[in-house]
């Protein structure tokens, strides 16, 4: 009978095809916006992501997310390194600045400075130069997308020069790093640069990046450093959850997503519904010539739920190699790069597909359940 | 009507139906549709049921069948009561023992003629290809083995009506039910569809019941119940018995 339920929906192609491409449309919605919801997260925690070495970030108490810092006095650091228990600490910077594009426009750029001895905060993702080359006076390094923006067209490449806050800076290195949340320019650079780049002030400590001598004892570090300096201090997880339930917390995103994923259910379950709805009631006089028959209801409603699930199955797969290929392409523009498919976003979408053919085929199961089989004797 | 010898036995009663009542409701009334109905068919013959449209026929057969349930009165079908009988045991007794041809054939459009003939197989758990092959022999038998797997859409309406035949026997049901069954027919077609129906449907533990109005096919019956106003009314045949008797 499965394969009388499967041959009943390839029967009305038309139908069949309408069901397949609400179930698909549902699927490349809730993933592309679904992953693309967790992409910009991700991006909201990308430096901290960039710096696994640090197990500790030492801040202002009232510092909520990395993207809003406050300077901490400089004696902060020596102070740090004081604690027991601490292998290493080293400052970081981290500022918004503006850049003078090739067009003459102007360009939000994140400005991070790093420990001039270590370098401790750089990724080590060099696609062109090495992190020496930071060393060298006025030097930055920029993201491949940063060097996109400022010269359009043209390939990567080391030697250029910026001006920054009335300064000379000299690109030379290409870094990989993480594509970041508030601007596509990431530029790095010791901190004595970085703090005359920006014109910051005094205070220019941001951070301090703390490594735990044992690093299973990283969590009572935090603590001590927390109580003792009478600062904010965090493993680097919680720090990462903290950015990102800011921006959960702060910005229209999660509504604005959240709307998207509900109109995306809802669309299904509309398309899904009525068309199936209608195969059901076009064919309700098949189904009560089946009744007479004497094919029994749980007949029917296994011979339904073939058909929904193959629905289901075909569209959620369309849908998911859609959206796979949505990410593909697009992701390798600058503006959606980083963003992919995740796999727990294709799992709950397909839970969700699910739901929807289930609840759109429910409405549709009472008709035929209730066809009064005594039907097929009328003319 | 077919001459039969009068010194034949009686054959077993295959229905017998005795003081049925069916009401409708239409609006703020009630419709009285079977007014205390006796009937009785018998294996082996080919009953007919006829009368004015409105008197009751469909409603019936569709009791007879197990697809309706009587308000009141007995209804006993290869002797299983069937108003004692509920949902999934009465599909299960029509499965098994009934096979129904209907006037608009209510074959499904997405299937050959061979796959609609094996739906009663398949629904009895057979294999898909064992339905198949039991339905392209019944097939065979009707005239269709050059039309197995064309679509209904692809056959004429007396093709149509032997697919609909052969879904009705393929699991040799002990009772066949047909409603108008010559009624999208032409004359020519109607006759051989009947005599296909003499033909395959009729055996001695086997009985055929035929609504219609269609009186072409009148030479096919061996007994005549005439219907109106929700009774019989006469009854004309080798096993004619006087209406009078049940008044």
């Amino acid at each position: 009978m499965f394969v009388v339920a499967l041959r009943m929906l390839f029967g009305d192609a038309t139908k069949c095809l309408g069901l397949v491409f609400g179930v698909a449309l549902s699927t490349l919605l809730l993933c592309q916006q679904v992953s693309i919801f967790f992409g910009l997260l991700s991006r909201a925690a990308s430096v901290i992501d960039d710096i696994p070495e640090a197990d500790i970030w030492v801040m202002d108490p009232a510092v909520k997310t990395i993207e809003v810092p406050y300077p901490l006095r400089d004696t902060v650091l020596q102070r740090v390194r004081g604690v027991e228990g601490v292998a290493w600490a080293v400052p970081f910077f981290k500022a918004t600045t503006q850049v003078r594009t090739r067009r003459g426009t102007l360009d939000n750029a994140i400005m991070i400075g790093v420990d001039d001895v270590s370098l401790v905060g750089v990724p080590d993702r060099f696609l062109i130069g090495t992190l020496d080359d930071l060393t060298l006076p006025d030097a930055i390094a920029i993201n491949p997308a940063g060097f996109r923006l400022l010269f359009p067209g043209e390939e990567p490449d080391v030697g250029r020069e910026l001006e920054l806050n009335d300064r000379r800076a000299r690109i030379v290195a290409i870094v990989d790093a993480a594509p970041a949340f508030s601007a596509n320019l990431t530029i790095f650079t010791r901190l004595s640069l970085a703090t005359r780049y920006t014109n910051n002030g005094r205070n220019t400590l941001c951070f301090v990046l703390v490594k735990a001598a044992d690093p299973a004892t990283t969590a009572a570090l935090a603590q001590r450093i927390a109580t003792e300096m009478g600062l904010k201090a965090v493993e680097r997880g919680t720090f990462r959850s903290e950015t990102i339930g800011y921006i959960l917390e702060t910005t229209g995103i999660p509504a604005s997503f959240g709307t998207v994923v509900i109109l995306g259910v809802l669309i299904g379950i509309a398309i899904v519904g009525l068309t199936f709805n209608q195969f059901v009631m076009e064919n309700l006089r098949q189904y009560a010539a089946l009744k007479a028959i004497g094919v029994r209801n749980e007949w029917l409603l296994a011979m339904t739920l073939t058909q929904a699930a193959f629905v289901a199955t075909v569209g959620y797969g369309i849908g998911l190699f859609a959206a796979a290929g949505f990410f593909a392409t697009a992701g390798r523009s600058d503006a959606l790069r980083g963003f992919h498919l995740l796999p727990e976003v294709a799992v709950g979408v397909a839970l969700l597909a699910g739901v929807i053919v289930l609840v759109a085929t429910t409405v549709s199961l009472r008709r035929v359940f209730f066809v009064d089989p005594a039907t097929v004797f009328r003319g | 009507m077919t001459d039969l010898p009068q010194n034949t036995p009686p054959q077993p009663i295959a229905v017998r139906c005795a003081g049925v009542e069916k009401s409708f409701a239409a609006g703020e009334t009630t419709v009285r549709v079977l007014r205390g109905t006796d009937f009785t068919a018998r294996s082996g013959e080919m009953t007919f049921l006829v009368g004015p449209s409105g008197c009751g026929k469909t409603t019936l057969i569709s009791i007879i069948g197990a697809i309706l349930s009587a308000d009141s009165g007995s209804v006993e079908v290869l002797g299983f009561d069937v108003r004692r009988a509920r949902g999934g045991r009465l599909a299960d007794f029509r499965l098994a023992n009934l096979g129904f041809i209907f006037q608009q054939f209510n074959l499904l459009p997405a299937l050959s003629a061979a796959e609609n003939a094996s739906l009663p197989l398949v629904a009895a758990g057979h294999s898909t290809r064992a339905g198949e092959r039991v339905a392209s022999e019944m097939l065979a038998r009707l005239g269709l083995e050059q039309h197995l797997h064309k679509m209904p859409a692809q056959l004429s309406g007396g093709q149509q009506q032997r697919v609909a035949i052969a879904r009705a026997l393929v699991h040799s049901p002990r009772l066949v039910i047909c409603d108008e069954p010559t009624a999208s027919l032409d004359a020519e077609a109607g006759h051989t569809v009947m005599e296909l129906l003499r033909e395959v449907a009729l055996a001695p533990d086997r009985g055929v019941i035929i609504v219609t109005h269609d009186t072409r096919i009148f030479e096919f019956a061996d007994v005549i119940h005439h219907m109106s106003d929700g009774r019989i009314v006469q009854i004309e045949g080798k096993a004619a018995t006087p209406v009078e008797a049940h008044a």
